[in-house]
C-alpha cells in the first residue's frame, strides 16, 4: 500500500508454485566433458584391477576364504590386538610423563626427555625390536642395586622379559616417543591464561595439569592418538624381529610357507588388517567428531550448536567438546607430528 | 633499590595495610617494566590504578599475587612478605625463596579477575566456582556447591549455573569469574582490566557487581580505564607511567585536578 506505482508488478510469492523467489533462475550448467572422460578412464582402470584380482587363479580365493577363519589365524588376530592396545596403553602413560618432563623447569628432566625422544624416534623400530629380543644375551642377569655398588635383587633376563614382553615393550617405548610429541603439542595448545587463572586460585602444578590443562589438551591429543593406534596395528607385524611368533603376520606367513601358498595367506593377513583398520577408522571418525576436529571443519559449535542432528541430539544441547572448542582456549592448528 | 627491611612481620592489626609495596622493580630480560613502585592499600579500601598501556599497571597487579617473580623490592599482603622469607644471619638479612606450596597458599588468599575471564571452558559456571574450594581447600563437594550457588546468586547468575562459559555472554563470564575468585574467601581482590574485553553494553553489569563488592568492604586493586567507576568507587587513584607512580590521591585530586603533565594528557584522551 505504501508504494503503489506503475512498477508494482505482481511479484507476490504466493504464485501457484509457492516459491518465495520470483523468477527463480534455472540455468544450464557449464559443460565439463573432462569430468566425464576422467571418470570413465578411472572406472575402466578399476575394472581392470578387479578383473586381475578375481580371474587370476594364483590368488586362490578358495584358500583365502578357508584360512581367513583358521584357528591359528584368528588367534594371531587376537595377539595382534593385544600387542596393539597393550603397547598403546603403556606408550600413552609414558608419553604424558615424557611431555610433562619436557616442559619441566628441571634441566635434567628436560634433557632426559629430549634424549629419549631423540633416540627412540631416531632409530628404526625393527632395530629396537631386535635389540629387545637380544637383551637376554646382552644382559643375562638383571639386577636392582646401586650403580657400581651392591646389588639387591637379581633376575634372569629371560624369565622377566619373555618374547611377548620384549615385543610389547619394544613397541611401547618406540611409540611413546612419538606420542610424547603429540602430548606436548596438546599441552602447548592450551591458552596460558588457563594455567594462570588456576595458579591465581592457589592450585598447585599437579592439579593445574590434571584438572585444567590436560582435559582441554585432549581435544588436540586424542585424534592423532587414534591415528597412531591404527599405525601401531600394522607395526605389530614387525615383532618377528624379537622374535615373537604368535601375531597375525607370523601366523599367516608360517601357514603360507608350510602349504607353499604364500600369496593367498598374504591376502588373508591383508584382509584381516584392513578389517581391523576399518573398525578403528569408524572409532577414529567418532573420536574426531566428538573432539570437534573433523576433516576441514573447525567450527563444530556452529555446526552442532543446538541444531538437529547434534551429537547429543534431541534436546538440542551442543556437545561439551564443541563448547570447549567454541571458547577458543585451545589453538585449532598446533603443529602435529605425523608418523609415516 | 630501596628495600625496606623494617616492614611489618608481626601479628597483623587493622592498621596494617592490606597491600604494601616497597621499592618494587620488575624486569623482563632487559626490559625494565617497574622502576621502583611504592604503594599502600589500606584494609577495606579500593585502589584504582590508571595509566597508558605499557605503563606497568598489569605487571604491578601480577607482582602482588606473585604471578610474576619480582626483581627487586618487597611486597607484603596482610603483613606477610610474599614469595620470600627473610633470614637474618650474622646480622645480615637475605631472602630465601618460599616453597611453591607455600606460595600457592599465599595466592589462594588473593582473588584475581582477568581481562580475558579465563574461565575453565570444560566446566559449567557452577563447577568453575566450586573448583578451587574443592581442589585447594579440600572442601566437601556438597558444601562447595552450596557456597557456589550462593555466590552465583550474588553476581546475579543463579539461573546460569549449569551453563558452560561458551554459552554465556562476556559480561556473564566475567561475573562468573568474579564469583570464582570470591569462592576462596579472599582478603584482597585484584582486577586486571576486567571490562576491557567486553562489549560496551555489557560493561555496566560487571561494574555493578564490583561496586557491590567494594561496598561490602572488600579490599580491591583495580586496573581499569573506566574513569567513571574510579570517580565513584575508588578511595585512592594512582596514575602510573613508564613503570613508576606519577601521581596519587583521592579521585577528586587525581581526576578533578591533576598536577602532572602526563596525567593531564592521559585524562584528556580518556575523558
Amino acid at each position: 500500500m505504501a508504494q503503489p506505482g506503475p512498477t508494482a508488478v505482481d511479484r507476490s510469492p504466493d504464485d501457484a508454485s509457492g516459491d518465495p523467489v520470483p523468477d527463480r533462475i534455472h540455468a544450464r550448467p557449464v559443460p565439463r566433458p573432462g569430468r566425464w572422460i576422467s571418470a570413465a578412464v578411472l572406472l575402466v582402470l578399476a575394472a581392470m584391477a578387479v578383473n586381475g584380482l578375481v580371474t587370476n587363479e594364483k590368488f586362490r580365493w578358495d584358500v583365502v576364504w578357508l584360512y581367513l577363519r583358521d584357528v591359528n589365524v584368528v588367534r594371531g588376530v587376537g595377539w595382534t590386538l593385544v600387542l596393539t592396545f597393550g603397547s598403546m596403553v603403556i606408550a600413552i602413560v609414558l608419553a604424558v610423563l615424557l611431555a610433562v618432563m619436557r616442559r619441566s623447569d628441571n634441566p635434567v628432566m628436560t634433557a632426559v626427555s629430549w634424549f629419549y625422544i631423540w633416540f627412540f624416534r631416531g632409530t628404526p623400530i625393527y632395530t629396537q625390536l631386535v635389540f629387545w629380543g637380544l637383551l637376554g644375551v646382552l644382559y643375562p642377569r638383571l639386577s636392582l642395586g646401586v650403580p657400581f655398588g651392591p646389588e639387591f635383587f637379581t633376575f634372569r633376563t629371560q624369565d622377566v622379559i619373555t618374547a611377548f614382553w620384549a615385543a610389547m615393550l619394544g613397541l611401547a617405548l618406540n611409540e611413546a616417543a612419538y606420542l610424547a610429541e603429540i602430548v606436548r603439542a596438546g599441552l602447548g595448545s592450551v591458552d596460558r591464561g588457563q594455567a594462570e587463572a588456576a595458579r591465581a586460585l592457589g592450585m598447585k602444578d599437579g592439579k593445574i595439569l590434571t584438572r585444567v590443562v590436560l582435559p582441554q589438551a585432549m581435544r588436540v591429543i586424542v585424534p592423532p592418538t587414534g591415528n597412531e593406534t591404527i599405525s601401531m596395528l600394522k607395526t605389530t607385524s614387525l615383532v618377528l624381529a624379537v622374535p615373537f611368533t604368535l601375531d597375525l603376520t607370523f601366523a599367516t606367513n608360517a601357514i603360507g610357507n608350510r602349504t607353499f601358498l604364500p600369496i593367498p595367506l598374504l591376502m588373508v593377513a591383508a584382509i584381516w588388517y584392513l578389517l581391523i583398520t576399518s573398525v578403528l577408522m569408524v572409532g577414529q571418525y567418532y573420536i574426531e567428531r566428538y573432539y570437534g576436529r573433523g576433516f576441514g571443519d573447525s567450527t563444530p559449535a556452529r555446526r552442532r550448536g543446538g541444531g538437529p542432528g547434534g551429537r547429543r541430539g534431541g534436546r538440542g544441547k551442543p556437545s561439551k567438546q564443541a563448547l570447549i572448542a567454541a571458547s577458543r582456549t585451545t589453538k585449532d592448528d598446533p603443529f602435529l607430528e605425523v608418523t609415516p | 633499590m630501596s628495600a625496606t627491611t623494617d616492614a611489618p612481620s608481626g601479628p597483623t592489626t587493622d592498621a596494617t595495610p592490606m597491600v604494601q609495596v616497597d621499592g618494587l622493580h620488575k624486569m623482563f630480560g632487559d626490559l625494565h617494566v617497574l622502576r621502583g613502585v611504592d604503594l599502600e592499600v589500606p584494609r577495606g579500601s579500593v585502589c584504582v590504578v590508571l595509566g597508558p598501556s605499557g605503563s606497568g599497571k598489569s605487571t604491578l597487579l601480577r607482582c602482588v599475587n606473585e604471578l610474576e617473580e619480582i626483581t627487586g623490592g618487597r611486597v607484603h599482603v596482610d603483613g606477610e612478605l610474599m614469595g620470600y622469607r627473610e633470614v637474618t644471619r650474622n646480622g645480615r638479612t637475605r631472602l630465601n625463596r618460599l616453597h611453591p606450596k607455600v606460595v600457592a597458599r599465599q595466592r589462594a588468599r588473593i582473588g584475581m579477575v582477568f581481562q580475558r575471564f579465563n574461565l575453565f571452558p570444560h566446566m559449567t559456571a557452577l563447577e568453575n566456582v566450586m573448583e578451587a574450594p574443592v581442589q585447594v581447600r579440600g572442601l566437601r563437594r556438597s558444601a562447595a556447591r552450596a557456597r557456589a550457588t550462593e555466590l552465583l546468586e550474588r553476581v546475579g547468575l543463579s539461573d546460569r549455573a549449569g551453563h558452560y562459559p561458551a554459552q554465556l555472554s562476556g559480561g556473564q563470564q566475567q561475573r562468573v569469574a568474579i564469583a570464582r575468585a570470591l569462592a576462596m574467601d579472599p582478603e584482597l581482590m585484584l582486577f586486571d582490566e576486567p571490562t576491557s574485553a567486553l562489549d560496551p553494553e555489557l560493561v555496566g553489569e560487571v561494574l555493578a557487581v564490583m561496586r557491590d563488592l567494594a561496598r561490602s568492604g572488600m579490599t580491591m586493586m583495580v586496573v581499569t580505564h573506566e574513569i567513571g567507576f574510579a570517580r565513584e568507587v575508588a578511595d585512592t587513584v594512582v596514575f602510573m607511567d613508564e613503570g613508576v607512580i606519577v601521581e596519587r590521591g583521592t579521585p577528586e585530586q587525581v581526576l578533578g585536578n591533576p598536577q602532572h603533565e602526563r596525567t593531564k594528557g592521559f585524562l584528556a584522551h580518556v575523558l
